[in-house]
């Protein structure tokens, strides 16, 4: 028993403090983990990095051989060439609307000069939207289509994850609607929308509530799916502590049931985040319903030399903007997780 | 025996199968005193873990049934607290929080706040893990982890402690520790303990009873030996004592000549 404990002690203290009166085996350690610090560098940065040089060579190479009736199909340089020129445009247009506005604000201090009783009339600058307009407004629209489905999936799928006959209940009216495509959705929803959403000074577009509402409809089910497996699979002694402790049902919920399913939760919510930004992108250009979706077929059939490559850079943006999402969901899953050890990808 | 503090009378279950009813347990008769240690022991699938279960609330019995403390037990509660065999710990929560979930529940209108946080440290303090009250499950070794499993049932003050193969997860050196601890918790506090085990050794030495089960479907209490050892027990003085392995080889025998496990 004793000489268990000695080895034991032993062992930490050996493995505890390496260069007590052993430079030798030190030294091998630190040149492990340099190695080892090496090895990670390059993995995380370098080598990403060079398959991104070998994608835009080969981009590059292909583009050139490829004609289209819009001309040649864009390489890299003319793709960054629009890029800038999407953020000057949008410079411009910025500058334009400050500058109408202090026109407007000029002739009304000139008018009510002349007579302080004067009607001023205050107009907004009617400007078309530009690129980095539609990238807000799309990202507006997903994120409150996402805030509101998963308001409504997460607490949803507790409630079927918990009770059985809950689950027997939704479940096929899950796996049917489940795959539809949001463009089945859309006419449905804008129908709807048009009959029902009606206000002399609404606070949101038709347009917005309608793309808004469609992402809703398509990034629910996987919320709700992964929620109530997650809910459904929580180790049954843990519920037969709650039960011996006879914990009420939101100490259960909160205390147990939550905190055991956030990584399934989360799983959930990233597969609903990426549909609903990619539904979204289809809804606003079926629909032409202001968003970055607008402004590919807009380039579409505007059908300029410039055209295709600036529907490139909306595609880089949108595939950018995806994975931002989705990092910021992991950094969040990371801030709630319990298990700060747990390696999530 | 039917003035015990706790009596199973007549327990018998049925589990639904696909081919009908699966009689785990007939005709169960179990009474206990107030104060005695009691281990379950016998093969594998012989029922001891329904008897727990049932016992603790989770399963009902299909005829029969279970007086604590002359009350009928219908459902699980904190008087019949367990200790579960992976120790069931929340692993979100650290030792001092997974206790505190438990004090908070049982005695939330009935200590004060300082009296509460007293409590959780107590109890830590009797299975001797005051140093990780702040760590998680995660970080601490499976004899800590069931430690603090023990600390968490002890703290709700239970008529009855549960405990379903405490050990049996563990190497036999953390094993012996915790054996340890129980009998001085036992000594200290007198709870009334049904325990399950594998181990021939651990019964005889933590037991004033062992209750020997045969072998199911329909399985039942087939003996009943009485421990007759002075406590305080040392298990290297036990060693060489007649009497303990006497009690030993009584058991062995059960298990071995008298209901050797068929399927085994």
């Amino acid at each position: 028993m004793l000489t268990g404990i000695f080895k034991k002690l032993f062992f930490h203290k050996t493995s505890l403090f390496p260069s007590h009166g052993n430079q030798i085996m030190s030294t091998s350690i630190t040149r492990k983990i340099k190695k080892s610090i090496y090895s990670n560098t390059t993995r995380s940065f370098i080598i990403p990095i060079i398959s991104f040089l070998i994608f835009i060579a080969i981009w590059h190479m292909g583009a050139s051989q490829i004609h289209t009736s819009l001309g040649q199909v864009p390489g890299p340089a003319q793709v960054w060439s629009q890029t800038t020129a999407l953020v000057e445009e949008h410079l411009q247009e910025r500058n334009k609307e400050k500058k109408f506005y202090e026109r407007q604000e000029k002739r009304n201090a000139k008018k009510l000069e002349k007579n302080p009783d004067a009607k001023v009339k205050i107009r907004a600058y009617t400007g078309k939207p530009t690129f980095i307009d539609q990238i807000g407004t799309s990202l507006l629209t997903v994120l409150t289509g996402f805030f509101v489905a998963s308001i409504f999936a997460i607490p949803v799928g507790i409630i079927s994850g918990l009770s059985n006959t809950i689950h027997k209940a939704l479940n096929p009216l899950i796996q049917i609607f489940k795959p539809v495509s949001p463009l089945a959705w859309l006419p449905i929803v804008t129908m709807i929308v048009s009959a029902v959403y009606v206000s002399d000074n609404p606070m949101f577009t038709k347009s917005f509530v309608t793309s808004a509402i469609t992402v809703t409809l398509c990034c629910i089910w996987p919320t709700i799916i992964n929620t109530t497996l997650g809910v459904s699979s929580i180790d049954k002694d843990l519920l037969n502590v709650s039960r011996v402790l006879r914990l009420n049902w939101v100490t259960n919920i909160y205390k147990i049931v939550l905190p055991s399913s956030i990584p399934m939760i989360f799983a959930g919510l990233r597969l609903s985040l990426g549909i609903g930004w990619m539904v979204l992108i289809a809804a606003e250009m079926l629909a032409q319903n202001p968003g970055l979706g607008k402004f590919i077929w807009d380039e579409f059939q505007n059908g300029s030399s410039n055209s295709l490559a600036r529907i490139m850079v909306a595609v880089f943006v949108i595939g950018f903007i995806g994975f931002i999402l989705d990092q910021i969901m992991l950094l969040l899953q990371r801030k709630v997780s319990w298990n700060k050890s747990a390696e999530l990808r | 025996m039917s003035n015990a503090y706790l009596n199973l009378s007549k327990v018998t279950i049925d589990f639904p199968t696909d081919n009908g009813f699966y009689r785990a347990l007939e005709n169960v008769d179990l009474g206990i005193n107030k104060g005695e240690f009691v281990s379950l022991i016998g093969h594998s699938g012989c029922g001891k873990s329904t008897v727990l279960n049932i016992v603790a609330g989770m399963n009902l019995a299909t005829s029969g049934g279970v007086l604590l403390d002359e009350k009928e037990v219908n459902e699980p509660g904190p008087d019949r607290a367990v200790v579960f065999q992976n120790h069931s710990l929340l692993p979100w929560l650290t030792s001092y929080q997974n206790v505190e979930l438990a004090v908070n529940t049982v005695f939330k209108n009935i200590k004060t706040k300082s009296e509460i946080k007293d409590w959780i440290l107590h109890n830590l303090e009797l299975v001797h893990m005051t140093h990780a009250k702040d760590k998680l499950p995660s970080e601490i070794s499976g004899g800590m982890k069931q430690r603090v499993g023990i600390a968490r049932a002890l703290s709700m003050e239970p008529k009855v402690l549960l405990m379903d193969e405490p050990f049996g997860a563990l190497d036999a050196l953390t094993r012996a520790h915790l054996q340890d601890s129980v009998m001085e918790i036992h000594s200290k506090l007198g709870n009334t303990v049904i325990m399950i085990t594998h181990d021939v050794d651990e019964a005889v030495l933590l037991s004033d009873r062992i209750v020997m089960m045969t072998n199911g479907p329909a399985a039942s209490i087939g003996e009943i030996l009485h421990i007759n050892l002075d406590r305080p027990r040392d298990r290297l003085t036990l060693a060489d004592n007649k009497k303990f392995n006497h009690y030993r080889s009584e058991v062995l025998k059960f298990l071995h000549h008298r209901h050797t496990h068929i399927a085994a």
